[in-house]
């Protein structure tokens, strides 16, 4: 079992690394610089600007000294945000985004999880098709509209819910959390649905009705287990992948999380910040991807035999 | 009156397709205390009788279209679901075919064995425990203590079936109704079942519905024999009956099916086509583990158009032999020494030139064939792959084989899963045969077909083998079908081999007890006899 973890932590080095390097020399690429939208300053300001971000040094040696201060778990100091370091802007936002991803997390994985799985009791029927065609609409319903939509109904004609904020009135979290994670929710339902249809069509189920087993226990003691598998699997490309997708959320219902700084971060050619926030982001992804897995066959006897003789 | 009284009974599924009536008004009945054996090819109706008595047919598809089954004098086809949950697994219990799956992967065997305990009687914890260990104890599983909180892959194919056993018994029913509940076994495994089964009924003395698709199986063990072919039942009456004195062609057939005679040896003396010397095929198990030693200094030659046969149980290395002459699994040391060519060295395309005088046919047809490819394209890949066909004459050269190993040519453009599983090996058949092999290596090539269908492809591997002077390896479990069709038979354990001879050496003067054991556990010997 840490056999296996150290080897995907050793496996994820390369990849990071790969990301790092391609990032760091696009963002060179692209046309502009950080200083290029201020008024002209003086030359020796500039010069003085450039020999504190280390911009005077050659590309390369510009790379080697960014890698030198990353292996210290130093992001560099941010351009656009004089005085603050990387650091501490993703420290931050980072509570604020994680907070929001965790629930919309949860909001996925119990209405997805839920609609999954009624739907796989009776395939090809309307208890079958209804959750699944709410669910092919999740996917296809970009957050910037379904955001908006919740916000009219709920925030402004039924008056039920806050249209903005975070953490300042009650309830004002739920909407987010919804417009987050409704896409996760829809990929989750089609998800269950597939992995319970392939786990209720098992020869041990057919046992455990001739056992005599009510249906509801057949289903929760017998196929959920191994129908969920596939879901738990997800979760861990899913939650990095509400932490590095939250910006529109964060934008629409104005939460002041990660997501504006690496947006932001972009137009403003924030070389350091950008680079801070890719490798953060992607080093999350590896790390939830490596976490999931570790569940999956965790939960799965057989690879959890395997774990325990590596 | 009998425990189980069957009338009329008629159950179709009702597709887009049309209506199928799968069983189609059968009447029957099960004694206390005896062994009743309903016998039929897949798709007779056989399993669907018996599970739509106790609701486990999904309807729909499923649909009851009239007949009675009472149990105890009480109906249960008329029975509400929550009345027959009551009698599953308290009254009437069932194992089925493949223990492999039939056991839930993420529980351990333990919490599945006492689950049918606590939804049909009031019992506590240990007392729970306490039974279904005696009872795995009954069955012959070793070590119940610690084996309670195994999970399913760690037992063995016949420890599972043990199980299956245990949990079907542990609330003493009164009817057992086993689905092939050996097809998926080793022959000796199968005969330490079947042992356990009648064992068990007869201490009991319960009510027992064997279904089979083999009348060889329930010979030793069966009171009563229904035969079922296409819904309907031909022909039943008592084991005696059925066997020596059966009237319905079809169980006559299925009698025939049996094989039982030895092949007359060969004339002459042949030379030798493959040489193998001191062949070891081992399988590494990681650092700091003895590797797996499948093949263990291995020697024999075969001759050119013999049909060696190839015996053991499953794990004794029969089938990495195969593979090793193939050059499928890699060979650890040793020499297979083929027409005069070592082949554990040959590479490239050497070994593509030379991969074509050898083919091979799997067991499971419909895995082994591609579903997304017809039946021309599988057939034409190898000719055109291997040149003997140009791009023209591939039409001609498909449709030939089709006529040679059986196959209607209007099939041409079907898929494999169109085809019945015979017709699947009828085109795997073909496949190999296709770049005109000098050798071929048959892996289990019938284990997975219905008697009758193994007989024909029997029959139809011998002829081909005639037609095209083929050298075969013949690898199986089962002893009776290596007798039929083999010149020479070895019996291989634990990767080495422990006895050979001619069919009839081996089955009248067996010299190992090895091979006696494998012998004794042939199902229905008494009919050979």
């Amino acid at each position: 079992m840490w056999r296996f973890v150290g080897i995907r932590l050793l496996q994820a080095i390369p990849v990071i690394l790969a990301v790092i390097t391609v990032t760091f020399f696009l963002v060179r690429v692209a046309p502009g610089g950080p200083f290029s939208a201020e008024k002209a300053v003086l030359p020796e300001v500039k010069a003085a600007l450039e020999a504190q971000y280390r911009l005077d040094l050659p590309l390369f040696q510009q790379y080697t000294a960014y890698l030198g201060d990353l292996a210290q778990g130093e992001f560099g100091p941010s351009f656009k945000y004089p005085g603050r370091s990387v650091n501490e802007l993703i420290g931050a936002g980072l509570p604020v985004t994680a907070e929001l991803g965790f629930y919309a997390l949860l909001v996925a994985v119990i209405i997805g999880g839920f609609a999954g799985v009624i739907a796989a009791l009776k395939p090809n029927t309307a208890q079958d098709y209804i959750p699944m065609t709410a669910a092919m609409i999740g996917i296809c319903m970009p957050s910037f509209l379904l955001g908006p939509l919740l916000v009219l109904v709920f925030g402004i004609y039924l008056d039920w819910l806050p249209v903005s904020g975070w953490g300042d009135i009650p309830g004002d979290k739920i909407l987010p959390a919804i417009t987050l994670g409704s896409g996760y929710a829809a990929y989750i339902a089609r998800l269950s649905r597939a992995g319970m249809l392939e786990v209720m069509s098992q020869d041990y189920i057919r046992t455990a009705r001739a056992k005599g087993l009510p249906e509801w226990e057949v289903v929760v003691k017998h196929g959920l287990r191994g129908g969920l598998i596939p879901v738990v699997a997800f979760l861990g490309p899913a939650f990095a992948g509400l932490l590095a997708g939250s910006f529109v959320v964060e934008t629409i219902f104005q939460i002041p999380g990660l997501g504006r700084f690496y947006v932001q971060a972009a137009f403003n050619r924030d070389y350091t910040m950008i680079l801070g926030t890719t490798v953060f982001l992607s080093t999350l992804i590896v790390l939830f991807n490596l976490l999931s897995d570790i569940l999956a066959a965790w939960m799965n006897p057989r690879l959890r035999a395997q774990f325990g003789e590596n | 009156m009998s425990l189980l009284e069957v009338k009329d009974l008629a159950v179709s599924f009702v597709t887009r397709m049309g209506t199928n009536k799968a069983v189609d008004g059968i009447s029957f009945a099960v004694d206390t205390g005896k062994i009743t054996a309903i016998i039929g090819e897949s798709g007779s109706g056989k399993s669907v009788a018996c599970y739509s008595m106790l609701g486990l047919v999904p309807m729909p598809p499923g649909r009851i279209d009239g007949g009675t089954a009472l149990f105890e004098g009480q109906d249960l086809l008329q029975m509400s679901e929550s009345q027959l949950r009551e009698i599953r697994g308290r009254d009437i219990a069932m194992i089925f075919q493949d223990p492999m799956t039939c056991l839930n992967p993420f529980m351990t065997i333990g919490k599945q064995l006492v689950e049918p305990l606590f939804y049909h009687k009031k019992v506590s914890k240990e007392q729970a425990k306490k039974r279904a260990l005696e009872l795995l104890e009954e069955v012959g599983i070793r070590d119940p203590e610690t084996t309670f909180d195994n999970y399913p892959h760690q037992f063995s194919g016949g420890m599972r079936q043990r199980v299956m056993i245990a949990m079907a018994l542990i609330n003493e029913p009164k009817l057992l109704i086993a689905d092939e509940p050996t097809t998926a076994l080793d022959v000796t495994i199968q005969a330490q079942i079947l042992k356990l089964i009648a064992e068990l009924q007869t201490k009991r003395d319960i009510g027992v519905i064997f279904i089979s698709h083999d009348l060889a199986v329930v010979a030793d063990i069966a009171d009563q024999i229904v035969v079922m072919q296409q819904g309907k039942i031909v022909e039943g009456g008592d084991s005696d009956h059925i066997f020596h004195h059966a009237e319905h062609p079809y169980t006559r057939k299925l009698l025939a099916a049996i094989p039982a005679d030895s092949k007359t040896p060969m004339e002459g003396e042949p030379e030798t086509l493959i040489e193998v010397r001191n062949l070891c095929t081992w399988f590494d198990q990681g650092k700091n583990k003895e590797p797996v030693k499948a093949v263990n200094d291995v020697s024999f030659d075969i001759k050119r158009g013999e049909v060696l046969g190839l015996v053991g149980e499953s794990g004794s290395g029969k089938s990495t032999i195969g593979r090793s002459i193939l050059r499928l699994v890699p060979v650890t040391s040793g020499s297979v020494n083929f027409d005069g060519t070592d082949v554990t060295t040959l590479q490239g395309g050497d070994l593509k030139n030379f991969r074509r005088r050898m083919q091979m046919i799997f067991q499971d047809p419909f895995a082994s064939l591609n579903p997304r490819m017809t039946v021309f394209d599988t057939l034409a890949e190898p000719l055109l792959l291997h040149g003997i066909e140009t791009r023209k004459s591939v039409a001609s050269g498909v449709l030939k084989l089709m006529d040679d190993v059986g196959l209607a040519r209007n099939f041409v453009r079907k898929y494999p899963h169109e085809f019945s599983g015979g017709q699947r090996q009828r085109i795997a058949i073909g496949r190999a045969l296709a770049t005109r092999p000098e050798f071929i290596v048959a892996d289990e090539p019938v284990s997975a077909l219905d008697v009758t269908i193994q007989a024909q492809i029997l029959d139809l591997m011998q002829h081909l083998g005639k037609e095209y002077g083929l050298t075969m390896l013949f690898v199986s479990h089962d002893l009776a079908v290596v007798r039929h069709l083999a010149d020479r038979i070895l019996v291989l354990y634990k990767g080495k081999i422990v006895e050979q001879g001619s069919g009839d050496d081996l089955f009248e003067r067996p010299q190992q007890d090895y091979t006696r054991q494998l012998l004794s556990s042939i199902p229905g010997r008494a009919l050979l006899e």
